[in-house]
């Protein structure tokens, strides 16, 4: 078997690009697709127990349509989006002005479920043991809290980053897959929005 | 490490000099930094498969203990809470410990090579995900000396493998231990997705130039299945364990029925995972099949596409199938019907496969070494396996025999006949390469004929002690009710694998150091692992390879009439 140790195979097929797709951004695919049924068994049983609990508070009583919260999270979208088309075009300051707004947007997004949070704990005496929507509504809207604070996190980096001069061309592919991660995050806020807002509201 | 006669970096620049203590080569402190910070995928890979035997034998011991207890009425060889901790342990650790480490660490091993890549897409996250199964592997052991200690049997968990709530209930499940199982578990997911993940991207950018999807071997395209099975199943494993944290910790009400929650719910999510896991484990067997069997005919894969066609809808249908654990809880006719059906599809894409490697075998020039014997003893034990879960798909024979010995009869079948056949299979086909020694032949035939006859010993009366109505998780049972000798028979199978198990064992050992030396091809195989050294360097290929079909080595050993020409 001398002979074929460390030989490479001998390729005569015509000199065609080998271009396999980039590993960034099938493993952010794949990431948002496990996230994707992460959320999902989340929003099962939110849908599931809609309805179901035995005592107060019951949504209909507390629950308002975010729509400032959601209108910064769904602009924050956008606003990534115009970044990306300034760094395309090697508009720095542009790029960085988009991304700082997009952080913003983001974390007022935060900051309202915070709010909503401690008015909800403190005001209207629902915790995550008070009932059955408790238990749902804070694990869904956690979990997708706690993923707009690793889109900030992820956000902050690539903005320290780009003002200390640290990004250049080779990173573009990194700064995209972030967007990637963001809209995922604006996506799940949809579903979340709708089923907890708009559908569970009237129980 | 020895590369093999021919070693492949002669220059003087490509040998980095050790400039700390500590870091000299042959030293145990070199050799433990090594085995601690290495990222690179072949090491990770028999990392895997080492850390998952050394499981492996532990919950094997369990389950010994088990069979002690139940090979005569009315025995009282352990106490009754021991006995649920080990059959609560012995579960837990084989799908999780030992079935999941063991898949992952052939993935790792082979499915970079066989693309033709130097590692996985992602070395470091390939690292923390095996750190993160192995310290939430020994995390769940180490209930055993938690809570109230050894003298009665600490913290292990003792709900069942599946734990169903309310059993899980800070009410029913007083102290840690629920909570052990809970967290190991939780931890082991996150490095499951991050494998899989991993195995996902590289399988899809790191190949080779050539290797299209269409010329993969069927090891990596089995993989790839089995890893988007991996990302889609176990999240919601993740997620109930969540709830269940969140419930005992945090005072939530998932699954707590006083207050509006429901116990089926976790059956449900729980099964949303638990049956694709079943064919997250059974898959990775079928893909040392598509290898060995090829190889040890002679003969190529009968039915490329359709094999690959068959991987896919077989994923497609284990996401669709989960209640079928459940028809005893009293659903609608529909979703019995619904799950029913479902699950005797799963036949069709199964017999696909079985009807295919049978169809590589006819005409071949078979040879019946070891991999093969376990393959072709794999193929018979998988089909009884297959019928006896078209039969228990079936609702109401389903209601009669739900949790009876038949039904752990039927999966240790799949796992054991099935699963575990095919790594003992592949352990033997793929030693030569990974450590450049053949394992021993007369040690192997042991290994195979002692443990073939003390599996069907074992679990064959199973089905029978089922039928005669003995269920499963019992401590023990009575005299006279035509179980005693199916369960002694049982029981008896059990020194016949573990004597088999010790040929195993010793023959891992023996032949490290006294195997015959390999070659870098001894099974005369086709595709891109052989084409390099056993073991091979780190960096798997001096220059990366370029295929032009499905068997590369084919085209290499056979330049006058190549695969190429007629793919």
């Amino acid at each position: 078997m001398d002979q074929f140790i460390n030989q490479p195979v001998p390729f005569a097929e015509e000199e065609r690009p080998w271009r396999p797709p980039s590993f960034r951004k099938v493993g952010m695919l794949t990431l948002i697709t496990t996230e994707s049924a992460l959320f999902a068994i989340f929003v099962v049983a939110y849908v599931f127990y809609i309805g179901k609990s035995l005592n107060g508070p019951y949504p209909h009583e507390i629950l308002h349509i975010p729509w400032t919260a959601s209108f910064a999270l769904f602009g924050s979208s956008a606003t990534i989006t115009f970044a990306e088309m300034a760094l395309k075009k090697g508009n720095r300051s542009l790029f960085q002005i988009w991304w700082a707004i997009t952080i913003a947007m983001g974390a007022y997004f935060l900051g309202f479920t915070a709010f909503e949070w401690h008015e909800f704990i403190f005001k209207e005496g629902l915790t995550i043991s008070t009932n059955i929507f408790g238990s749902t509504f804070y694990s869904l809207v956690g979990l997708h809290a706690s993923h707009v604070i690793v889109g900030l996190l992820l956000l902050s980096i690539i903005l320290i980053s780009s003002l200390r001069g640290k990004l250049d061309h080779g990173h573009h592919e990194h700064v995209e897959m972030i967007a990637w991660y963001w809209h995922f995050v604006d996506a799940v806020w949809v579903v979340v929005l709708t089923v907890v807002y708009l559908i569970s509201a009237h129980y | 490490m020895a590369h093999g006669s021919t070693t492949t970096v002669p220059e003087d620049d490509f040998v980095i000099t050790p400039t700390r203590p500590g870091e000299e080569k042959g030293t145990w402190s070199a050799v433990i930094q090594d085995l601690l910070f290495t990222v690179d995928h072949k090491k990770l890979g028999l990392m895997y498969i080492g850390s998952g035997l050394i499981f492996f034998v532990i919950a094997g011991l369990m389950a010994a203990a088990i069979r002690l207890q139940l090979a005569i009425p009315n025995a009282h060889f352990i106490s009754p809470d021991v006995y649920n901790r080990f059959f609560t342990m012995h579960g837990t650790a084989m799908v999780f410990l030992v079935g999941m480490p063991i898949i992952f660490g052939m993935a790792n091993y082979l499915v970079p090579i066989m693309i033709g890549a130097r590692d996985m897409a992602f070395p470091r996250l390939n690292a923390f995900g095996f750190w993160m199964f192995f310290f939430s592997g020994w995390f769940l052991y180490f209930s055993y000396f938690a809570g109230p200690g050894l003298y009665n049997a600490g913290s292990a968990p003792d709900i069942g493998w599946f734990a169903y709530s309310p059993l899980t209930s800070k009410a029913f499940s007083r102290g840690h231990s629920s909570d052990y199982w809970t967290l190991a578990l939780l931890a082991s997911g996150v490095g499951s997705v991050a494998t899989a993940l991993n195995i996902i991207v590289t399988t899809i950018s790191l190949r080779c130039k050539g290797m299209t999807l269409g010329r993969m071997p069927l090891f990596v395209w089995t993989f790839l299945v089995v890893a988007f099975l991996v990302i889609l199943a176990i999240p919601p494993l993740s997620a109930c364990q969540i709830m269940l944290i969140l419930d005992r910790y945090l005072g939530a009400k998932f699954f707590d029925t006083q207050a509006g929650g429901s116990a089926i719910l976790w059956q449900h999510f729980f099964w949303i995972f638990g049956h694709p896991e079943v064919y997250i484990l059974i898959l990775p067997g079928f893909a040392a099949m598509n290898e060995i069997v090829p190889v040890f005919s002679r003969k190529p894969i009968f039915g490329y596409p359709i094999m690959v066609g068959a991987n896919v809808m077989i994923a497609f249908i284990s996401l669709g199938v989960w209640a079928h654990h459940m028809f005893t809880v009293g659903m609608t006719s529909l979703g019995n019907s619904f799950f029913a059906i479902s699950t005797m599809l799963v036949a069709v894409p199964t017999g696909i496969k079985i009807f295919n490697w049978i169809g590589t075998m006819y005409g071949g020039k078979i040879r019946f070494e070891l991999p093969m014997l376990f393959c072709i003893a794999f193929l018979f034990q998988f089909l009884i396996a297959g019928l006896t879960g078209i039969m228990l798909s079936v609702a109401p024979f389903d209601w009669q025999l739900s949790d009876s010995y038949f039904v752990v009869a039927h999966f240790h079948y799949v796992l054991i006949g099935g699963l575990l056949f095919t790594i003992f299979a592949a352990i033997y086909f793929w030693y030569p390469k990974a450590f450049g020694r053949m394992l021993s032949h007369k040690l192997g035939m042991w290994h195979f004929v002692l443990f073939t006859l003390g599996f069907h010993l074992t679990f064959l009366p199973q089905h029978v002690s089922g039928f005669l109505g003995m269920p499963r998780r019992i401590y023990t049972y009575e005299a006279g009710r035509g179980w005693e000798a199916w369960n002694m028979m049982s029981s008896i199978g059990v020194i016949f694998q573990a004597a088999g198990i010790l040929f195993f064992v010793w023959n891992l050992i023996y032949s490290y150091k006294k195997g015959k030396i390999a070659g870098d091809d001894p099974w005369d195989a086709w595709t891109l692992e052989w084409a390099t050294t056993s073991p091979p360097p780190d960096y798997n290929f001096e220059k990366t390879p370029e295929v032009r079909s499905r068997r590369p080595l084919w085209d290499l050993k056979h330049p006058e009439d190549p695969d190429w020409k007629y793919e």
